[in-house]
């Protein structure tokens, strides 16, 4: 088995989520390659070298790979997906872009957001924004997979693989990229957070968000939010924790006025502690929190706030 | 300018699901079903884009058991033109999903494909994706915003670290994010009138597809629960148990 592993990276570093999708592709068995797709990403390639297990990475470089567009990147990894028996990428906003088209071209079902790897052609993968888990097989020739990356650990820096270039492949000229709004902060990356802080719909505003942001600075937390947040504008898109959203386990979670619907615990409810603060006593969050706590979040937080001072 | 959108009939997304105890998927019988709220999206993005005089003419597109007619006459109350029913009641996967919407986009020419990003029951997140791969066209998949101007889509796209700024050809397929719209509510005079549109009924078969499943569902279980846990007084006492019992600060 050969198992073909497609990096998620900024260009210089790996995004969280690439080195958990090493880790299922190790229980998939077989050899592992890495292929870093992008514009100036060398130093991306000599990060993916070092992940523990890896026996090779292939590094494509050209100026139509910035964005890492769908259609160029299918172009590309057909080039080369007949030599493996797995694809595999992380289930992100940047594998479930590609990954689906790559799989469609190989005439694949794919396999979306697997959480667990029970042999090498069946997995299992949560359904119903995660109130049901499949175990599904595949018969199809070569696998496709999404990784949810709360499902595995991370595969280590141990490695010392060896970077081959690899011919840059067609440049479709069917979409143009014309750059990316990233929201900028200091804060960890949600999906990479030991302590993730989110506030809902019962933040009241995006100025309030500033109490929350001034408790996860005590805390080395990221921001999260719940849709309701997001919607009402109080912060961007890339806040949402959730079923269409992001998924997250960090050590620890506070939920900030936020109910608890479904679609939001689908995101979160693997988080090893939930801490859940809402004045609501019936809220639905209670119900997957570890603690709680029914108070008035803008008495709640900034004591919060305070004790940990 | 013509557009095709796809609607998909699911458990309405604020009904809690059942596991069946015989492991063998969820319990649907007598459950209160709704149209994918991405599809919906879909659907009040194609009508704004033909009340905006951008777009000429909606069909909508289902795929499943003979009751994705209501689901077809609501997107028709929202404002498409007409429905194409392909009736199984076989399980139907994003791939056979991609190829039975090829070929009725092979005969139907459409200039833009207007679909969820994810159905809210298998949660795949692959048909539109799969749809644009199988047509060799461009795709936007998770589109916040977008505006056609002759040939062309300027598309913004939700991504992990905020938002993306394309411009793709068209034809195109557009899958849609949360924040593209809020949906209309259908009122009682367009679902009268939706009911005397036009609505096609075909068989995967005339459209030459093979749907048979690719994936086997060896069983479906519950997720792992969490143990439950406890009400805390006041700060004090959370400061305490995060310190002192969970070990998390
Ligand atoms: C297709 C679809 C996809 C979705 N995807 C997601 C997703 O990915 N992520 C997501 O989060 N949601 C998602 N949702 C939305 C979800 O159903 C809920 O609507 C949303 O999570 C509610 O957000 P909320 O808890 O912030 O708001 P609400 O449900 O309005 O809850 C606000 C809470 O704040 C509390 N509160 C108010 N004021 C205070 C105060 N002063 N002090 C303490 N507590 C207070 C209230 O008691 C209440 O419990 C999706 C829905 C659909 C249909």
């Amino acid at each position: 088995m050969s198992v073909l592993v497609i990096a998620e990276h900024d260009g210089k570093q790996l995004k969280p989520g690439t080195t958990n999708t090493v880790t299922a592709a190790a229980k998939i068995g077989g050899d592992i390659t890495i292929l870093v797709a992008g514009h100036q990403c060398a130093d991306a390639a000599q990060a993916a070298a070092k992940v523990t297990g890896v026996r090779k990475v292939l590094l494509a470089d050209a100026p139509h790979y910035a964005g890492a567009g769908a259609e160029n990147i299918t172009a590309l990894v057909l080039t080369i997906a007949g030599q493996y028996t797995h694809i595999l990428a992380p289930a992100t906003g940047f594998g479930k872009n590609f990954m689906p088209r790559i799989a469609a071209s190989l005439d694949v079902q794919q396999v979306s957001d697997i959480s667990a790897v029970v042999s090498d052609d069946t997995f299992v993968r949560p359904i119903y924004a995660g109130n049901a888990m499949a175990t599904v097989q595949s018969s199809d020739r070569i696998k496709v997979v999404t990784v949810r990356a709360t499902g595995f650990d991370d595969a280590g820096a141990g490695g010392s693989a060896p970077v081959e270039n690899l011919a840059a492949g067609p440049d479709t000229g069917l979409a143009k990229f014309n750059g990316q709004e990233l929201s900028k902060s200091d804060r960890p990356e949600l999906t990479a957070a030991r302590i993730i802080v989110s506030g809902g719909r019962g933040m009241g505003s995006g100025e309030n968000f500033k109490l929350l942001e001034a408790l996860a600075d005590k805390l080395g937390a990221a921001v999260g939010a719940s849709r309701a947040a997001v919607d009402s504008g109080f912060v961007p898109n890339d806040y949402q924790v959730g079923q269409t959203g992001k998924i997250v386990a960090p050590e620890l979670y506070i939920a900030v006025g936020i109910s608890g619907a479904i679609q939001h615990l689908a995101g979160m409810k693997d988080s090893k502690v939930i801490i859940a603060i809402n004045k609501d006593p019936e809220a639905p969050i209670f119900a997957v929190a570890d603690y709680w706590l029914v108070e008035d979040l803008f008495k709640a937080v900034p004591e919060l706030t305070q004790a940990l001072a | 300018m013509k557009v095709l959108v796809t609607v998909k009939r699911v458990i309405d997304p604020y009904v809690k699901v059942r596991v069946k105890s015989d492991g063998s998927g969820v319990e649907t019988a007598n459950v209160k079903m709704a149209m994918n709220p991405f599809c919906e999206i879909a659907v009040e993005q194609a009508v704004r884009m033909k009340e905006a005089g951008v777009v000429t003419e909606i069909v909508v597109v289902s795929i499943g058991v003979q009751q994705c007619q209501e689901t077809l006459r609501t997107a028709m109350a929202m404002g498409a033109d007409r429905g194409i029913l392909v009736e199984t009641a076989a399980e139907v996967q994003p791939l056979a999903v991609a190829k039975l919407v090829k070929a009725i986009i092979d005969k139907e020419q459409p200039k833009l494909v207007i679909m969820g990003k994810q159905a809210i029951d298998d949660d795949s997140n692959q048909a539109g994706q799969m749809v644009s791969a199988l047509l060799g066209w461009p795709q936007a998949a998770f589109t916040s915003a977008i505006t056609v101007s002759g040939d062309t889509a300027d598309v913004t796209r939700e991504i992990d670290g905020g938002m993306e700024k394309l411009t793709i050809t068209l034809p195109a397929v557009v899958t849609t994010d949360l924040r593209l719209n809020e949906p209309r509510y259908v009122t009682l005079p367009n679902i009268m009138k939706a009911k005397k549109k036009p609505l096609e009924v075909l068989k995967p078969e005339a459209l030459g597809v093979d749907v048979a499943p690719r994936l086997k569902i060896l069983k479906v279980e519950e997720p792992p629960k969490r143990s439950a846990g406890v009400k805390v007084a006041d700060v004090q006492e959370l400061v305490a148990k995060l310190k002192n019992e969970a070990r998390v600060i």
